[in-house]
């Protein structure tokens, strides 16, 4: 293996790149999640968020409409979770998994028109900037806008729940819906309001997959991430700044294990391809070990029906 | 008293469902392992399957079927709802589908790839894609400057060890110096994880990108990144056509009509079914240019050999990791062999994993 500095920038910059998808979808999910909603439909309104970023920019040509298209259609079909559970009061579980079958399903189906399109060059920025600093170039520059903001997006989220009103609001339907309720706060409002900001952040992760990591559409392309996003928002306790850390070592050791193959390394291939689900899990268990803390990012009332008595 | 009436309107209803089911028409069922837009692999039995259709014979497919236990459940359930043929089309069924033919011997089982005819009703077919590894070699040792080649291997099974092996003997007769580097993702599809390995192969320097799993993603990754690179069971040159040298097609329509026909006329019978370059089941998509036409001219005449029998993949001495000796001077390996391929060959990198 060569270890000279620009390679490790660059191995950096690749290891950032392939973590974005969980850090979008996780970062949604911790909001819906901590707002009391349990939605296991990550992989489906991803897959969905995949095709509808793609098939917007065939259509159209345009890669804004895209990813903003993208969002929506993440939005939308959140949606459909929301009119369930809050408004049906369906159970949270059985209910995202649906949402996760028929995602997966719905995508084949309009994708059909989409298999065999090359897509489209995705512009990435400060191009110049990563050729020219040795290292740093490669670690910060020559991304796309998604990724940066991907890499905010967590802070954002953290500062968000901690400092503002909305965040507390969120949290305290998350913790006692009925307290909540009882304070006057539309519970059932707020909980629509984080499933469909879930729903828009999974439909990017999807469209940063179809439009920048494998520019095409393929069936099934999502690849098992949107349950990978889930794991990690649980893993990491709830916690923004963690699922972050969270997304890194998965994607980084996804990487690294993949040049240990590469360089030769004797090391059983099945181990190393294990160690990213291993080395994640180990690492966000120790630093989530504080169980004061754990008490108080969970949301109690996770994955429970409320209906307002009236 | 109404009760009896249901019992007795659900096992008329059943006799019906039986009756209906041994006069109904015809039917071949599919079982595929990834899905149909997939444009590799189960895409090309796809093909397969609409030659099948457009003779008017009634088809039917499950895509996306995991190579575990819901295999079982799928190809039992196109057994019991009256079809006649069912081709399975992937290694991974393999026991699966001999355990349903053992259940239902009227039915007809085609399993791709495999090796196990336990009961009279199973025949395996597979190609000889390795004659196509071979003239994907023969170009890498040629095109590479940097001497190291890139395979991103999918599962250990004999099918891609020979893969990597015929590749390797290829390359080392027009260039000694090669290495092939590989990586295994344990997938036979997932675009970004396929991508990522061929990212980490080409930092790590291999500079022509060889793949063993189905989507896409490779071959484009080295577009972007300026390395050569083959395309997988189909012709995948839309999606990076600087970079494609050629891509391995899988022809299946043509033995696909064949058996259907053969088991709606009574006259299917077991067999084990290897073709290759010769009867077209392993087809090249058009070279490319960019590697000359001195080049083009040379694997095209050692295709013609490999399809003649004139060339073998396998031809002697090949030795294995370790010096033995596996195929002696001037022999080539039989097909016993072959199938059953679980070593390296000399100048392969690292252990197959176990």
């Amino acid at each position: 293996m060569s270890f000279d500095l620009n390679f490790i920038g660059i191995l950096i910059g690749a290891i950032m790149a392939s973590s974005v998808p969980l850090i979008l979808a996780a970062s949604g999910e911790l909001i819906t999640e901590r707002s009391g909603v349990l939605n296991l439909g990550v992989e489906g309104m991803m897959i969905i968020g995949a095709i509808s970023g793609f098939a917007l920019m065939v259509v159209t040509d345009n890669l804004f409409f895209a990813v903003v298209g993208s969002m929506l259609s993440g939005l939308i079909i959140s949606l459909i979770f929301g009119l369930l559970t809050q408004s049906l009061l369906t159970n949270h579980v059985a209910t995202g998994l649906a949402l996760t079958i028929f995602g997966i399903g719905m995508s084949a189906m309009i994708g059909k028109n989409f298999v065999g399109i090359p897509g489209k060059e995705f512009p990435l920025l400060f191009i110049n900037l990563k050729e020219s600093i040795p290292f740093l170039g490669p670690v910060f520059f020559g991304h796309s806008i998604i990724l940066y903001f991907a890499f905010g997006l967590p802070f954002l989220t953290n500062y968000f729940l901690k400092k503002t009103k909305t965040g507390l609001i969120i949290r305290a339907v998350g913790d006692s819906p009925t307290s909540a309720s009882n304070q006057g706060i539309n519970v059932t409002l707020v909980r629509y309001s984080c499933i469909l900001y879930g729903g828009a952040m999974c439909g990017l992760a999807g469209a940063y997959l179809s439009l920048i990591y494998t520019p095409q559409w393929i069936e099934n392309m999502t690849g098992g991430r949107g349950w990978i996003a889930l794991a990690l928002v649980v893993f990491a306790t709830w916690s923004p700044i963690k699922v972050l850390i969270g997304a890194l070592i998965f994607g980084g050791i996804t990487i690294l294990q993949l040049h240990m193959q590469a360089v030769g390394l004797r090391i059983p291939v099945q181990l190393l391809s294990a160690l990213p689900y291993i080395m994640t899990i180990i690492v966000l268990v120790v630093i989530s070990r504080d169980s004061r803390k754990i008490k108080l990012n969970t949301p109690t009332s996770l994955g429970q029906i409320f209906y307002k008595e009236k | 008293m109404y009760k009896l009436f249901l019992r007795s309107l659900i096992s008329v209803l059943f006799l019906l469902s039986f009756s209906l089911n041994a006069n109904a028409e015809f039917k071949v069922g599919f079982v595929y392992v990834g899905p149909t837009g997939d444009h590799g692999w189960t895409y090309q039995h796809h093909e397969g399957r609409n030659a099948v259709e457009a003779l008017g014979i009634k088809t039917t497919y499950v895509e996306s079927v995991p190579e575990g236990a819901d295999a079982e459940r799928v190809i039992r359930q196109l057994a019991q709802s009256g079809h006649d043929l069912i081709f399975t089309t992937s290694f991974g069924y393999m026991d699966p589908t001999n355990k349903v033919a053992k259940d239902f011997p009227n039915v007809k089982f085609e399993h791709a790839t495999g090796y196990k005819r336990e009961h009279s009703n199973v025949s395996t077919y597979s190609a000889r894609f390795y004659e196509g590894r071979t003239l994907l070699g023969h170009m890498a040792g040629k095109m590479t400057k940097t001497n190291t080649i890139g395979y991103i291997a999918s599962f250990p099974i004999p099918e891609v060890i020979r893969g990597i092996n015929a590749m390797t003997l290829a390359a080392q007769k027009v260039n000694p110096d090669i290495k092939t580097k590989i990586v295994w993702v344990f997938t036979w599809y997932d675009p970004g994880k396929e991508s990522e390995a061929a990212q980490a192969l080409i930092d790590q320097g291999a500079d022509i990108i060889m793949q063993h799993t189905d989507s896409t993603a490779p071959v484009q990754v080295a577009e972007k990144a300026g390395v050569w690179s083959f395309g997988q069971a189909s012709d995948m040159q839309r999606f990076a056509p600087k970079s494609i040298l050629t891509s391995i097609i899988d022809d299946w329509a043509p033995y696909y009509v064949e058996r259907s026909i053969a088991a709606r006329d009574g006259t299917w019978k077991q067999q084990d079914t290897w073709h290759g370059l010769k009867e077209g089941m392993v087809a090249m998509a058009p070279y490319n240019s960019a590697m000359g036409s001195d080049l083009v001219k040379e694997v095209e005449q050692l295709q013609k050999d490999l399809a003649s029998g004139k060339a073998h993949s396998f031809t002697g001495p090949i030795y294995d990791q370790k010096g033995d000796i596996l195929v002696a001077e001037g022999a080539v390996a039989d097909d016993g062999m072959l199938a059953g391929m679980n070593v390296y060959v000399k100048g392969v990198e690292g252990d197959i994993p176990q």
